[in-house]
């Protein structure tokens, strides 16, 4: 932990990259009491404005969550082209409900708002990588191909 | 409005020029076409800032993010100070919005000369690009075209060995719609909560750690360099009178080929939608687009001939927004689109204002129970009400926006709405 957080100015300037970086490194995640505690004594802070920072922006989470996060983009233009289906499609692929993760700590399903992949609508992000022009088959088989490559690691 | 059979339109480019024509992230390749022309030339002839911010105002640049406030006028305001910042708001999450990525993605360079030429103009030494934190590909190309050009001597100290100094950082958002307002992004850059602050002061006095600060918009700066090295006259030939330049346009939904287009302002929605989208899907008639996102027009049929530009969308019942247009063909359901609309406000509404936090929940609600019938009358009017207390209330254009696509969506589709309370339009949509 100390040696993440070294690379950044101690100021509650660096704290959303700080809570960033270490959400990042965690197989989880997701911001622990712990860590929140690390951040607010390095960025000399009191913890509860750490607290209130890390549970007001929506990619941060205080929950663990899986390997893979899936946000699925429910803004207006997706959803005109059909991205309500496919929330449906991947919560009965995955046998969860958004904001749930499988029961083998792979994913984490989650909505997000617009994505800014219009021109490719429907659009879906897993971790980094955005998906789009989605179809049911699509939505299935990206799940399948991020199981597969888990697998072989 | 048929598809395909129709020549390609030809667009206007200066923001999106280099666009998917050079390697973002080359240096080189970025000087090559021009790059960091303007600011050597700037700095060289000694220009005096307030020749720079004079040529903007005279050019009649207005804010591409959506709010159309005169850019050169905004860089005037700026109070005196020792230390000042220029922020450019990249955190763009507008739905149905895309046009800043292109350029962060594209020609990262223009952008960050334009940030250079802002802060010479207005006598900053530091800069911030805040980027939403989605947009992962954006934040890696920006960091590196600052490394780049920190190395190449056109950022830092002693800027191309003159006494120009300027640095520029990068910030990573977290997810919050509201963070695109100016004050809530500056909050959210000084590591706080991204609530918005009241105003006046405005960030031009009083911004980041309370100092001075210019916050534009990623398209607005990217038009910086090219007006500065060709004149305010050569700026004014596109456009019109009240919006010169051009604007980059998202056609979205129910089109043939939905795209992003550089076009001069002022050119007629239905130009866009026929011969830029390629017109509507499967030979499919055109019902309604909404207009410059979530905070946004909903327009039918009779404002195709709509000039799109600040002034010309807004007198016809428009709004140019953020150049979002997202169009719907006569299967499409207002009413569930604006349902969506609503639920998005509700989602990104901070919570930290009353009229906002209740106003929103309580405008989902009521949306709910027209789309499965157990509306009356009454709900229909009570949606624009509270929408209207939400607008004269709120603290920020958050809470205010959503009584623009209800008044318009209602005003426009009555019967439809009337029609869904009657009999349930939900489940099949």
């Amino acid at each position: 932990m100390n040696e993440l957080l070294r690379k950044f100015p101690r100021s509650m300037e660096s704290l959303l990259d700080i809570l960033h970086a270490i959400q990042d490194a965690d197989p989880q995640h997701h911001l622990s009491d712990e860590a929140l505690r690390a951040a607010a004594e390095y960025v000399g802070a009191p913890l509860s404005e750490v607290v209130s920072t890390a549970t007001f922006y929506t990619m941060y989470s205080r929950t663990p969550r899986g390997r893979h996060i899936i946000r699925l983009c429910e803004s207006p233009p997706c959803q005109l082209l059909g991205a309500g289906t496919l929330g449906e499609v991947l919560a009965d692929g995955l046998g969860v409900a958004v904001g749930e993760t499988t029961a083998d700590g792979a994913f984490t399903l989650e909505t997000t708002s617009c994505l800014g992949a219009c021109a490719e609508g429907p659009a879906m992000m897993v971790d980094d990588r955005v998906y789009g022009d989605l179809t049911k088959e699509k939505v299935l088989s990206v799940i399948a191909e991020v199981r597969r490559s888990d697998a072989t690691r | 409005m048929r598809p395909g059979s129709r020549t390609p339109a030809k667009e206007t480019r200066i923001v999106l020029e280099n666009c998917g024509r050079i390697d973002p992230e080359s240096l080189s390749e970025a000087v090559k076409t021009g790059a960091y022309k303007t600011v050597t030339q700037v700095v060289r002839e000694k220009r005096p800032s307030a020749e720079i911010t004079a040529e903007i105002k005279r050019s009649g640049l207005r804010g591409r993010g959506g709010a159309g406030f005169p850019t050169g006028v905004k860089w005037s305001f700026t109070a005196p100070g020792d230390v000042k910042y220029i922020v450019c708001n990249a955190d763009e999450g507008e739905p149905g919005t895309f046009k800043d990525r292109l350029i962060l993605e594209g020609d990262p360079h223009k952008l960050l000369e334009g940030m250079l030429l802002a802060g010479y103009a207005v006598g900053a030494s530091k800069g911030y690009v805040y980027i939403r934190g989605e947009y992962s590909l954006s934040i890696r190309r920006i960091q590196k075209a600052i490394d780049d050009a920190r190395a190449g001597g056109y950022l830092g100290d002693a800027i191309l060995g003159s006494s120009f100094a300027f640095d520029i950082e990068v910030k990573r958002g977290a997810g919050a719609y509201v963070c695109g307002e100016e004050t809530s992004l500056i909050e959210s850059i000084e590591g706080k909560r991204g609530y918005p602050r009241l105003k006046p002061p405005y960030p031009g006095s009083v911004g980041l750690w309370k100092k001075p600060t210019v916050v534009n918009n990623v398209e607005t700066l990217a038009n910086v360099p090219a007006i500065i090295v060709r004149g305010a006259d050569w700026f004014r030939g596109f456009g019109t009178a009240s919006s010169p330049g051009t604007k980059v346009f998202q056609i979205l939904g129910d089109v043939e080929t939905p795209r992003a287009v550089e076009v001069e302002m002022g050119t007629p929605l239905r130009t866009l939608i026929e011969a830029f989208g390629g017109g509507i899907r499967a030979g499919k008639r055109f019902k309604a687009a909404l207009l410059g996102g979530a905070a946004g027009a909903v327009v039918g049929p009779v404002a195709l001939d709509m000039p799109m530009d600040f002034d010309g969308a807004k007198e016809r019942g428009g709004v140019l927004g953020s150049g979002a247009i997202l169009v719907l063909d006569e299967d499409a359901s207002v009413v569930e689109l604006l349902h969506g609309i609503l639920r998005f406000f509700r989602h990104e509404s901070c919570g930290q204002c009353v009229p906002c936090r209740v106003g929103a929940s309580v405008l989902v609600t009521l949306s709910e129970r027209i789309r499965s019938g157990g509306a009356t009358a009454d709900d229909l009017e009570r949606l624009v009400e509270v929408a209207r207390t939400m607008h004269a209330t709120s603290l920020c254009p958050l809470g205010q926006s959503p009584i623009l696509p209800i008044q318009t969506a209602v005003d426009s589709f009555r019967e439809e709405f009337e029609a869904c309370m009657a009999k349930p339009c939900s489940a099949g949509a």
